[in-house]
């Protein structure tokens, strides 16, 4: 299905290249960190990054308690890989079924899923992600059910548009004339021809949960400083900004990199998958 | 465009505003931590809390508190701010100018900015401009508002601090506007020195919400111009003599312009919510920086009125957004 051009795209290389990084501190972190992230060393505080000349021992420098940057940053992965998978995934089956129902059914199924993706998607989503923030209480659950309350629309509405336009396909036709019951339609016949959009989907939302998970963070709303987290080190890092340009710089570049990466791979599948673009 | 069609999609938008009232309402009222208990100094007694319950009508049932706010609001009455200790209502007039004035910049400048990139890349075709323009936009398109609002107090505010990154005005200058458009004002009362101090405290926080805007515009905008230099109206215009850059610029932008505005009207409302952020990113005194504030105090009436004002904008965005789309294709007509 993925052509040679798709491997040998520098975007697509670009993303694969950050998510395995990502994933290979996320599985390793207890490994690959030097330091223990929470161990406090209070002689040893804004320590410089090593190349600016800072101690050797801690590589990224330390922050206000003297803690290593480079251990927090790889924990701060495990916890953003964690946090979007985990909510992509979520937020991606409920968009999914509801989009299926809404474009496969139509009539007024149809209606009430549209609606309520209208409503929905008429509240300011970051107004309601802090609301809801606030209602859950502080913590990376929390993080990963609002960024599955607020998102599960993006999913809806690209799910059924894609499956009305399926539908119109003889293939579905011929497939309820033999008789297949309209499960059978959507799981084997209509949601793999959806698969590929979906995947570009989801992707794309990993990055924007690493966004919220720091937006969140930086609010006061995410975890407290005892797990470490990219927006939690920004947030920290902010009040030492004008001394300790490295504690908000260093997360910042890791939130960066990864969203791009995550778009790039996206980008990548999107051109990749669709049959018009790829010829 | 008849005013009928206006009132229309405005009575629609009742029943999107009571939904968004419901869900907010109920949303605000299961928040652990108690607003009242938050009131009172550490020797309160449990009457003390519960008088004051009373008094703000926090005692009743959920659904009984919601009719009593409902009509109230429907007389103009959104109750009054718990942490604020004023009215709802004037506190969110008074800061919504600024939000407005924010807003207006932000999405000016990223017309301008997705207009000359996409003349640019198209008049370039082919050519390294083109690609420039392209690995612009795509990495602009992919940075969200927080992460460049973060990036610019970064870079231009603490490591080459060059403009100011907190506030909307400097607060040791002359400046004392009347009304709450005090960019508007200091330009029509000529007040330059007030005016250019306003302007350097915007550029920041616009900037961060318009650059995913703008990136957003040129994408489309590029790919739609392209179309309209290959239709027969472009090449009768060249045939007659005008010039490449003339024809593009007259003749090809305005057919380009009603897909862009049909494609990115939802960009506009994202625009919108954005300001949460970058307000509060930017100390910036509007009404999102004061919704982040409502939130986190849990101010029942100030969230409600706050969530609401949001809706009204939202639709009010989409709105004018249709009508441009209408005003510039005058083949749609709708009724």
């Amino acid at each position: 299905m993925m052509s040679l051009a798709f491997w040998r795209n520098p975007r697509v290389a670009f993303g694969i290249l950050v998510v395995l990084a990502l994933a290979i501190a996320a599985a390793g972190a207890p490994w690959l960190s030097p330091h223990d992230p929470l161990d406090q060393d209070l002689l040893n505080s804004f320590q410089k990054p090593a190349w600016s000349g800072g101690d050797a021992a801690y590589p990224l420098g330390t922050d206000s308690l003297g803690r290593d940057i480079l251990s927090r940053l790889i924990y701060g992965a495990r916890a953003a890989l964690i946090v979007a998978f985990v909510a992509a995934l979520f937020a991606g089956l409920l968009g999914t079924a509801l989009g299926l129902a809404a474009g496969y059914f139509g009539g007024r199924l149809d209606v009430a899923i549209s609606r309520l993706v209208d409503v929905w998607m008429s509240f300011p989503s970051v107004l309601l992600c802090i609301v809801l923030a606030a209602v859950l209480g502080a913590g990376l659950h929390t993080v990963v059910i609002a960024i599955i309350v607020i998102d599960w629309t993006r999913f809806c509405r690209v799910v059924r548009a894609e499956v009305m336009v399926q539908k119109s396909h003889d293939y579905v036709a011929s497939a309820i004339t033999i008789g297949l019951s309209s499960w059978r339609v959507l799981g084997s016949e209509i949601l793999p021809n959806v698969a590929p959009l979906l995947l570009t989907l989801f992707t794309l939302e990993m990055g924007i949960a690493i966004v919220v998970e720091a937006i969140l963070s930086f609010v006061g709303l995410s975890v407290s400083s005892g797990v470490p987290t990219w927006g939690g080190i920004i947030q920290e890092g902010r009040l030492y900004v004008n001394q300790a340009w490295w504690l908000m710089a260093l997360p910042m570049t890791c939130i960066v990199v990864a969203v791009l990466g995550l778009n790039a791979l996206g980008d990548g599948l999107r051109a990749a998958l669709d049959p018009v673009k790829s010829k | 465009m008849s005013i009928n069609y206006i009132l229309k999609r405005l009575l629609w938008a009742l029943p999107t505003l009571f939904g968004v009232a419901v869900v907010v309402f109920v949303l605000v009222r299961v928040v652990p931590g108690d607003p009242i208990a938050m009131m009172l100094p550490p020797g309160a007694t449990q009457e003390d809390v519960g008088r004051l319950r009373a008094s703000y009508g926090l005692d009743a049932p959920i659904a009984k508190q919601f009719l009593v706010w409902s009509g109230d609001v429907l007389q103009g009455d959104f109750g009054a701010s718990i942490s604020l200790r004023d009215q709802v209502l004037p506190l969110i007039l008074g800061r919504l100018p600024a939000t407005l004035e924010l807003v207006a910049v932000a999405v000016a400048a990223a017309c301008v900015l997705a207009t000359l990139l996409a003349v640019l890349g198209v008049y370039f075709r082919g050519r390294w401009p083109e690609v420039a323009v392209d690995g612009v936009t795509g990495f602009t398109l992919a940075i969200p508002d927080f992460l460049w609002g973060l990036i610019f107090i970064l870079v231009l505010g603490v490591l080459v601090p060059v403009l100011p990154i907190s506030g909307r005005v400097d607060p040791t200058g002359a400046f004392d506007p009347a009304t709450g458009f005090y960019i508007i004002e200091a330009l029509l009362t000529l007040q330059f020195a007030a005016l250019a101090d306003l302007l350097k405290h915007i550029v920041l926080p616009a900037a961060a919400l318009a650059l995913p805007l703008a990136a957003a515009l040129t994408r489309v905008l590029k790919g739609s111009l392209a179309d309209a230099m290959n239709q027969d109206y472009v090449t009768l215009a060249r045939v007659k003599g005008y010039s490449r850059l003339r024809t593009l610029w007259q003749v090809a932008l305005r057919n380009a312009l009603i897909p862009t505005v049909t494609l990115t009207g939802v960009q506009f409302s994202f625009l919108i919510g954005g300001t949460v952020l970058i307000e509060h990113l930017f100390s910036y005194p509007g009404i999102g920086n004061l919704a982040i504030a409502a939130v986190i105090q849990r101010d029942l009436p100030l969230i409600q009125g706050l969530v609401l004002t949001f809706a009204v904008l939202f639709i009010l965005t989409n709105l004018i957004v249709d009508m441009t789309y209408s005003a510039l294709n005058p083949k749609v007509k709708q009724g």
